[in-house]
């Protein structure tokens, strides 16, 4: 006779896997997930409630620190926001240092995401070539604003500064450099059977389950959704590009890998052309007032980040603080689905999952 | 041969090379010799004459020159017409006279000066020139005092003028603003020519509030506009007890199939409370955002997470954040702060508790 009962068990909230504060309160059943809840909240910093008290530009830096994997993003979608709502043109050669600053982002983003899942499945090598590559974007988003991480680097109608002298250069080598790096990815991981059966079929669902769960990004396209804000819904200068916007059929944490691998070429293509086409000089801000105020009304924006729709609400009483500001923060509404895709799922398929999910916790818990 | 004989011949051979050697040395000292008389007294001489000669008219040419040149300035100074060195030197020790004066001309003028300034420095005593010097600064002091005063009332006259140019600033923005108010449609239907040019999106939102009608009648909606700030969404605003019915028919009617919830969030506008949910159709790829005002007193409001999932964690989101509650949510907890925290932060009357503070 065999006697089983129900176990409780707490995963984190300092774990590994979570890649940040994330807590998984687990009914086991022997391996087996029964039901899962996850807690979140370990991370508020009360980012919009301080938001009320700071001006616009002000704010710029509060948002580099909730996805802080692709800040440049975040720095973007507050400055879209405020631009929509004052109608504010931006000089070319800004707009396109935010693009290329935006989408070298999303390929660290995504390298981080590529070398810290292959890490959770128990492949140590993938990690360290992926940060070798991420170093290297790294360094020029710090060469251009002066951060690692939390860049700091847009503003209201442009951008903080101009590249230094040969920086775009220096991206013009990266591309060509990156495709390489990727064809070695693709040998090293992609075709590995053993990786193929730990993603394949795991962490299933729909088209239908995705969109009644909101989820957006990469976690959209894996179901054969073709949506991406940067061609949809075109903002910047994104509609002068040419690139595809990725999707797989299969739903599972192997359709999400392929996604989001494939998205790195995109990437580099947007790269290519905006480093090819971007004016020698130019403005870096347009005919901003030196007090932001933006009309009374609001304005809601989203745009395409790393990790899926980011937006931002603005409700503006005309002062130079914001009355209310509101970020829709992707990975907050992606983790959503997580309980569901737990629950009868082996214990050892729950970092597969969730990984492949693609959470920032900066971004969750806001 | 003897021993003695060869001592001999080599003394004789030595006594030879001795001989021989001071012969030499002699002729060398008498070639020497010769030659040095030769140097100085012979060919030398003609040099040395030579080179005297060409020194002698070399000179001769300067002093021609001088000459010259004394010739033009004597015009300028007849002091310089008697020439010749000696001339120069005197010439020089005029100039060096002169300049003295000068010198003790402007040194006497300064203190002269001095003296003109303070009496008491003229004896230079240490304690004196201290004395001069306060005396000086306290000189420089009202003076620099004065002046302060000077520009000080012009700083005032300038700020009274700012500040008149800013009362007059105000009173004619307050009355453009009252303009406005008082105007009403008037003002508005003033401002409107500018851009008469209607939104693209004014016939969606034609569309969607037609289907609504024909669906439930003119009942349902509380306002319906474009919201140019916002990329121009149309948007609606449902009251309270038709807001679930419409979310529900938004989602599931099929010419709105609105399947995809992108935000929900509430804001407290003091007046009441706000729902934002912003709604998109992937099949007609339209927006639409779906508003409701709710009592700010007893936020409730039904939950539309049953028909969204994706409203499920915002919804505790803004129960946390500002204390609205939703009917029928599966779950609604302070996703956020914990179930112990003390009031709702974004509320706008919010104030922070801590019991350890």
């Amino acid at each position: 006779m065999i006697r089983t009962e129900e176990m409780l068990l707490n995963v984190g909230p300092q774990h590994p896997s979570t890649h940040g504060v994330f807590r998984l309160v687990l009914k086991l059943d022997g391996e087996m997930i029964i039901e899962a809840t996850p807690v979140i909240g370990y991370l508020h910093r009360g980012t919009e409630k301080l938001a009320e008290n700071l001006q616009f530009t002000q704010i710029i830096p509060y948002t580099d620190r909730m996805d802080y994997l692709a800040a440049m993003t975040n720095n973007y979608v507050l400055c879209h926001a405020v631009e929509t709502m004052m109608n504010i043109e931006i000089p070319e050669r800004a707009e396109y240092l935010r693009v290329i600053t935006m989408e070298l982002g999303r390929i660290a983003s995504h390298l981080v995401w590529w070398g810290t899942y292959l890490l959770d499945l128990g492949a140590t090598s993938p990690f360290l070539y992926a940060f070798r590559e991420r170093e290297m974007i790294i360094n020029l988003l710090n060469e251009i604003s002066g951060g690692r991480l939390t860049f700091n680097y847009m503003r209201v109608g442009g951008v903080k500064w101009d590249a230094p002298e040969g920086w775009i250069e220096k991206v013009k080598e990266f591309v060509p450099y990156m495709r390489e790096q990727l064809k070695g990815y693709d040998q090293l991981v992609t075709g590995n059977e053993i990786f193929l059966n730990r993603v394949k079929g795991i962490g299933v669902y729909t088209k239908e389950e995705a969109l009644n769960y909101s989820l957006s990004g990469a976690n959209l396209r894996c179901t054969g959704v073709k949506w991406d804000l940067r061609k949809d819904e075109p903002y910047s200068i994104y509609d002068r590009f040419e690139f595809d916007s990725i999707t797989a059929e299969t739903g599972d944490a192997w359709a999400r890998y392929q996604v989001r691998l494939q998205e790195i070429e995109e990437s580099l293509k947007i790269l290519e052309q905006a480093a090819d086409q971007i004016p020698a000089q130019g403005d870096m801000i347009g005919k901003v007032p030196k007090i932001i105020k933006p009309p009374q009304g609001e304005a809601f924006v989203r745009i395409e980040s790393p990790r899926g729709e980011i937006g931002c609400f603005i409700a503006s009483d005309g002062k130079k603080e914001p009355y209310r500001l509101k970020f829709r923060r992707p990975s907050f509404y992606n983790l959503q689905i997580l309980p569901k895709l737990l629950v009868g799922q082996n214990m050892a398929n729950l970092i597969a999952i969730l990984g492949a999910i693609d959470i920032v916790l900066g971004e969750v818990d806001g | 041969m003897d021993q003695k004989d060869v001592e001999q011949l080599k003394k004789e051979a030595a006594a030879k090379a001795k001989a021989a050697a001071l012969a030499k040395k002699k002729a060398k000292e008498a070639a020497s010799k010769e030659e040095d008389s030769a140097s100085t007294e012979a060919e030398p001489l003609d040099i040395a004459k030579q080179k005297a000669a060409a020194a002698a008219k070399a000179k001769a040419a300067a002093l021609a020159k001088k000459k010259a040149k004394e010739a033009a300035s004597k015009e300028e100074n007849p002091a310089s017409t008697e020439a010749e060195p000696l001339d120069i030197a005197k010439q020089k020790a005029a100039a060096a006279a002169k300049a003295k004066a000068a010198a003790l001309a402007k040194k006497e003028a300064k203190e002269a000066a001095s003296k003109e300034e303070d009496p008491a420095s003229t004896k230079t005593d240490p304690l004196d020139i201290a004395k001069a010097k306060a005396a000086a600064a306290a000189k420089a002091k009202a003076a620099a005092a004065a002046k302060a005063k000077q520009s000080g009332a012009g700083d005032l006259e300038k700020e009274k003028a700012k500040a008149i140019a800013a009362a007059k600033a105000k009173a004619a923005a307050a009355a453009k603003a009252k303009m406005k108010s008082g105007g009403g449609a008037k003002a508005e239907s003033q401002t409107e020519p500018e851009d008469i040019k209607p939104s693209p999106n004014q016939p969606i939102l034609e569309k969607y509030i037609k289907i609504i009608e024909s669906h439930f009648g003119s009942e349902m909606l509380e306002a319906s506009y474009i919201n140019r700030l916002s990329k121009d969404v149309p948007t609606i605003v449902a009251k309270p007890e038709t807001y679930y019915k419409l979310a529900e028919f938004f989602k599931y009617n099929e010419q709105l199939g609105f399947d995809f919830l992108s935000e929900l969030h509430g804001t407290d506008f003091q007046t009441h409370m706000e729902i934002y949910t912003h709604l998109y159709s992937y099949k007609n790829k339209q927006s639409v955002a779906l508003k409701v005002k709710i009592d700010r007193e007893d936020p409730v409001i039904d939950s539309i997470a049953p028909l969204w999932a994706g409203a499920n964690w915002p919804e505790c989101e803004a129960y946390d954040l500002l204390g609205i509650r939703f009917k029928g949510h599966p779950n609604l907890h302070r996703i956020m702060l914990g179930e112990d925290w003390v009031g709702y932060p974004l509320r706008k009357d919010y104030e922070p508790y801590d019991v350890e503070v």
